[in-house]
């Protein structure tokens, strides 16, 4: 029997903005990626990574903080094996980054292997003082735990360095133009470099944040996807930060009302309604006119030429 | 300072030495890893790769290796097309697990009647699925421009649920007192896909070795191997030798789906048997390692298929006698990837060592 009366209005918005922050997070961490001109095919890999290294750390230091570092390294320590082959061995970037997310679902799950069924401590929440008060807004916007606010921190942080700083300058240039940016002096491959593993560290704690607080423990194969959607939602956003988040909480929002049409008993089975936020990602991908991407994309980059 | 030089044509040394290299770094870092995991390298090591082959058992474990290689076969040869021309279609397990369903649901549809015409027609029905689903990432590529790989790879997760509820639903077995799960094919004379089940012998195997020859023949011989070859390596190029871009993407991606599908149906009659939950057990991505392990070359893939298949099967035997984890099988399949990868670069480039400052 379907009582969709039992979803509140107010929670489902707020709990879109968590269901957004993982996706959110790896997206950003692609983002600057793509626009340094590398397609990093791997978000997958090392977002479960990251939910795996964020997990033990956790448990074993007893710090959800240490644990989000922890995560982050493990993420930027994977990229950086991508970084390697594709920037100095000058491998095929579609490939390696394939071959990034196989490895990097076996070795999570050789990880986890003594973690499966702990459950992770919870993250207190963080009301904004004031805010968060304020009816309807209030518990939808301000009432989160500090990863939340992290995600949209990262956004606006990116947003900033890629318009408004020398050193975004330098990354985009490098991403539209290896060839020239090389000319001009520029250290393509040490560009590429970091961001790869700046890529790499968001991406572990987009993981980080599904093992430790959406689902909140450990098991194989946790981010079902989440990666692939990552990279989507940067196809959708063009490249640009801030049409990240609203895609980002578009398919939030697909998400979390999938899931609590299944609470509420809807008579679809529960496989079809599993299947929404994939097939949303497909219709987005085809109804938007993708922006410009970088013109370098997926290119490898060697002096010589 | 080591530097490096791009060749005029690729090594042909080290397009044939590259792929063993990458193996034998392989089972160097395996060896150290399981080390680390607290077993004994060396015995890991002959588990793995030996013991299969030429172990006392071998006679039971050389049948499995067929059945394991089969689909990593039809897959990768599959694949093989399209990487070349650079489509990427990333979901062929997708596209294995709809070739299953339609197949299944086609045999198990005339159960119990018995008729010689049932097999060739879930045959179709296999290739018509995978062949459908690996058409809706082509057409909307050529259609809208959307990236294959994304809505490939996004069409795997929609084919999970999809046959997670056939499991459920509609293709379970009435009899089976509300366990998931259909019928079993392979006790169906008309609808099994054996040929000898104890040789692991089905059509699978046939059909994968009829796919490696004509892959052969299609890439060696024919013009559309030759468009294929151009378009990846020059899509200028392939424009003005007359290449339709679009037709070219949907046939890679049809023949790609094709033959997933094929091998999804042959797995689901023969050695699976029937349609469960967790009926797909991810050759769909290990096609992928297979197909670049072989160099995308069709005799490659089938020794690549070989391999790969031996590290199954030899997995099973250490994690049944030497407690090692699945998933280091896992990371063992994707560090031969990783260092495959790596070491490409001796094909393409010349390492030379100058003094600094020089490049």
């Amino acid at each position: 029997m379907m009582d969709l009366s039992a979803i509140n209005p107010i929670l489902l918005l707020a709990s879109l903005m968590v269901a957004a922050t993982p996706i959110l997070l790896a997206a950003i961490g692609e983002l600057v990626v793509e626009r340094a001109g590398v397609l990093n095919l791997g978000v997958e890999g090392m977002m479960i990574t990251g939910a795996v290294c964020g997990f033990i750390v956790t448990i074993n230091a007893g710090s959800p903080l240490l644990g989000f570092a922890g995560a982050a390294l493990g993420g930027a320590l994977l990229a950086l094996v991508f970084g390697v082959l594709t920037q100095v061995l000058l491998s095929n970037q579609v490939a390696t980054g394939l071959a990034l997310t196989l490895f990097g679902l076996g070795f999570a799950a050789l990880l986890g292997q003594g973690y499966i069924g702990i459950k992770a401590p919870v993250i207190p929440k963080w009301p904004v003082p004031v805010l968060s008060d304020i009816p309807v807004i209030g518990p939808i916007l301000f009432n989160h735990d500090p990863v939340v606010y992290l995600g949209i921190a990262i956004i606006a942080s990116v947003w900033a360095f890629l318009g408004y700083s020398r050193a975004g300058l330098i990354l985009r240039a490098v991403g539209e133009n290896h060839d020239a940016a090389h000319a001009l002096g520029y250290h393509v491959i040490r560009v590429r470099l970091l961001a790869i593993m700046f890529g790499g560290a968001c991406a572990g704690l987009g993981g980080a944040y599904l093992s430790l607080v959406r689902v909140p423990q450990w098991t194989e194969g946790l981010t079902a996807g989440a990666g692939w959607i990552a990279l989507a939602i940067v196809v959708f956003a063009s490249w640009r930060p801030w049409r990240l988040l609203l895609g980002a909480y578009l398919f939030g929002g697909v998400t979390v009302l999938q899931l609590n049409l299944q609470a509420a008993g809807m008579a679809i089975p529960v496989a079809y309604l599993s299947m929404a936020p994939y097939l949303a990602t497909i219709l987005v991908l085809v109804m938007m006119r993708a922006g410009r991407a970088p013109g370098s994309l997926a290119q490898s980059f060697h002096a010589s030429r | 300072m080591i530097r490096l030089e791009k060749r005029t044509a690729p090594s042909r040394f080290w397009t044939y030495a590259a792929p063993l290299l990458a193996v034998v770094l392989t089972m160097v870092c395996g060896a150290l890893l399981f080390a680390a995991l607290g077993n004994d390298p060396f015995v890991t090591i002959r588990t793995i790769f030996w013991d299969p082959l030429f172990s006392e058992f071998s006679w039971y474990y050389r049948p499995q290796l067929l059945i394991k290689a089969a689909p990593l076969v039809l897959i990768a040869i599959g694949l093989s097309f399209g990487f070349r021309a650079g489509v990427w279609n990333i979901g062929a397990e997708g596209q294995y697990i709809l070739g299953a369903i339609c197949g299944a649901a086609v045999g198990l549809a005339f159960y119990p009647t018995e008729s010689p015409f049932i097999f060739p027609l879930m045959v179709m029905a296999g290739a018509l699925g995978g062949w459908a689903w690996a058409m809706i990432p082509g057409v909307l590529r050529v259609r809208f421009g959307t990236n294959e790989i994304l809505v490939s790879l996004m069409l795997v997760y929609v084919a999970q649920n999809l046959l997670a509820s056939m499991a459920l639903g509609a293709l379970r077995n009435p009899d089976a007192s509300g366990f998931p799960g259909s019928r079993n094919l392979a006790r169906y004379p008309s609808a099994t896909s054996w040929i000898n089940e104890g040789a692991g012998l089905h059509w699978g195997v046939v059909f994968a070795l009829i796919a490696v020859i004509f892959a052969y023949i299609t890439l060696s011989r024919h013009i559309f191997g030759f468009h294929v070859r151009l378009s990846g390596q020059s899509p200028r190029a392939a424009r003005f030798a007359g290449v339709n871009p679009g037709l070219l993407v949907l046939i890679c991606m049809g023949i790609s789906g094709t033959l997933a599908g094929l091998a999804g149906l042959f797995e689901v009659a023969g050695p699976s048997g029937l349609i469960s939950i967790d009926f797909n057990a991810g050759y769909g991505f290990t096609a992928i390692i297979v197909a670049f392990l072989g160099r995308l070359h069709p005799v490659g893939i089938l020794l690549a298929a070989g391999l790969m298949a031996l590290t199954y099967i030899g997995g099973e035997i250490a994690q049944s006698n030497l407690r090692l984890p699945a998933a280091a099988i896992q990371v063992l399949q994707g560090m031969l990837l990783f260092f495959l990868l790596a070491v490409d670069v001796l094909t393409h480039y010349r390492i030379r060592l100058t003094a600094r400052g020089v490049a």
